[in-house]
């Protein structure tokens, strides 16, 4: 995994996106985050403060081939982002907190992010934690901020945060889903707020089509998109997929994280999504976060991915 | 369908001693119906069953999966693998249902009255 110098280009930094790690931390320099590299903003005082970190499917309670103890996983990516030189002003969890939506599983992920030294942590549930029979036990936790509805935003350090929910009513063919009545909350929140306010928008599925056959997507995605495109920053944070991908349209970036639990087959490369088996002295190098190391205005946010390894 | 499912156990042993308390009556034992889930598929995926059918969906994939039907009349939680969960339909109808772990992965009960 190669250094990365935060003075470093925009295709230097995607170089690194490639190799990817733990987490991903965003930088804000003026209104784009932009990813980078968490080992070297760790050493990095001149990065200035670190702005938030994504940890994505950290499923708890999985235990299989692929990765028998995601807890110790989660633990190292939490040391990642403790050793930071400074304290994310912010965590965002894209969702799989849990594997089986099960009551022990979200305490012993609570009790696991308990030691995050981190400002907040604002947390999106997946598909894995909404799968209980009564649709309640991630609701009960983590409930509160979006009066239980799943969806909801915030402001911190001039940019704009919107959390949306796309694992509940999914269409049939598999697609997630936003639904109405989440639009049209959206479509207030947006309305009369300034093009010039960054927003971040995180959620558990792609916002965009990534693979339909496997359902990696959002049916409805484009109700969404077609009001954040008045923007000039737009940054779309999901997870889901386990694998890092992106990509740029406009002023819209979209980009997933890795798993710090287990990666997943490429789009495509296999018969079915899942828990992907990799050699145990490679699996810390297909786990990791992303960041965002700094809040400056008026330059880009910057997102790096790091590795576990 | 001869596996054996811990949650059947107790049914099936409920069945026997209510067949032995009624003499016999094989009236006292619910028809039933199994439903794998294998491969990111129901199987069969479309199943027809009387009214008063008891259908019990197995997991035998690795991954977990669950059966939400989509007008809401069951759910179970998420099925390891292994796990099961049975639903008996009373009413005649057609029950639509999805695993909400990968909605992909579609199914249907129709429901016929009582013969």
């Amino acid at each position: 995994m190669p250094r990365l110098d935060p003075t470093v280009s925009r295709r230097d930094a995607l170089k690194c996106l490639a190799f990817g790690s733990a987490g991903t931390l965003f930088t804000l320099s003026g209104g784009i985050l932009t990813p980078f590299d968490l080992a070297s903003a760790g050493s990095s005082a001149a990065t200035g403060t670190p702005f938030f970190v994504q940890i994505s499917d950290t499923h708890i309670g999985f235990n299989k081939a692929a990765n028998p103890d995601v807890g110790a996983t989660l633990k190292l990516a939490i040391e990642r982002v403790n050793v930071l030189y400074a304290a994310p002003a912010l965590v965002l969890h894209t969702g799989d907190i849990t594997h089986l939506s099960r009551p022990a599983e979200f305490d012993t992920a609570a009790e696991l992010m308990k030691g995050l030294n981190a400002g907040e942590v604002h947390t999106v549930p997946g598909e894995h934690d909404v799968a209980d029979a009564t649709v309640s036990e991630y609701f009960q936790r983590f409930g509160a901020p979006s009066a239980n509805r799943g969806y909801y935003s915030f402001d911190h350090q001039g940019v704009h945060f919107i959390a949306l929910i796309n694992v509940l009513n999914f269409q049939p063919g598999g697609l997630g889903a936003l639904g109405e009545a989440q639009l049209a909350w959206l479509a207030a929140d947006l309305k009369g707020r300034s093009a010039s306010t960054p927003i971040v928008v995180f959620a558990h599925m792609p916002l965009w089509t990534i693979y339909q056959p496997w359902g990696w997507g959002t049916a409805d995605a484009e109700a969404a998109l077609t009001g954040l495109r008045r923007f000039g920053s737009v940054t779309i944070l999901n997870g889901h997929i386990h694998q890092i991908i992106q990509k740029t349209e406009g002023n819209i970036r979209f980009h997933t994280a890795r798993s710090t639990a287990y990666p997943q087959p490429a789009p495509g490369e296999a018969a079915a999504p899942g828990p992907l088996v990799v050699p145990p002295d490679r699996l810390l190098a297909s786990l990791g976060l992303t960041t965002a190391p700094t809040a400056k205005r008026h330059a880009p946010l910057e997102l790096a991915d790091a590795t576990l390894n | 369908m001869m596996r054996t499912l811990k949650p059947r156990l107790p049914r099936a042993f409920l069945g026997a001693l209510a067949s032995l308390l009624l003499g016999g009556a094989s009236a006292a034992e619910p028809a039933r119906a199994v439903v794998e889930l294998k491969a990111f598929m129901f199987a069969p995926t479309a199943l027809t069953v009387t009214a008063g059918t008891a259908v019990t969906w197995q997991n035998l994939d690795p991954e977990p999966h669950s059966v939400a039907s989509t007008d809401g009349a069951f759910r179970s939680g998420a099925l390891d693998e292994g796990e099961s969960f049975t639903f008996t339909f009373a009413t005649p109808g057609t029950y639509r249902y999805v695993c909400s772990i990968h909605p992909q992965m579609t199914g249907t009960v129709i429901v016929t009255g009582r013969p």
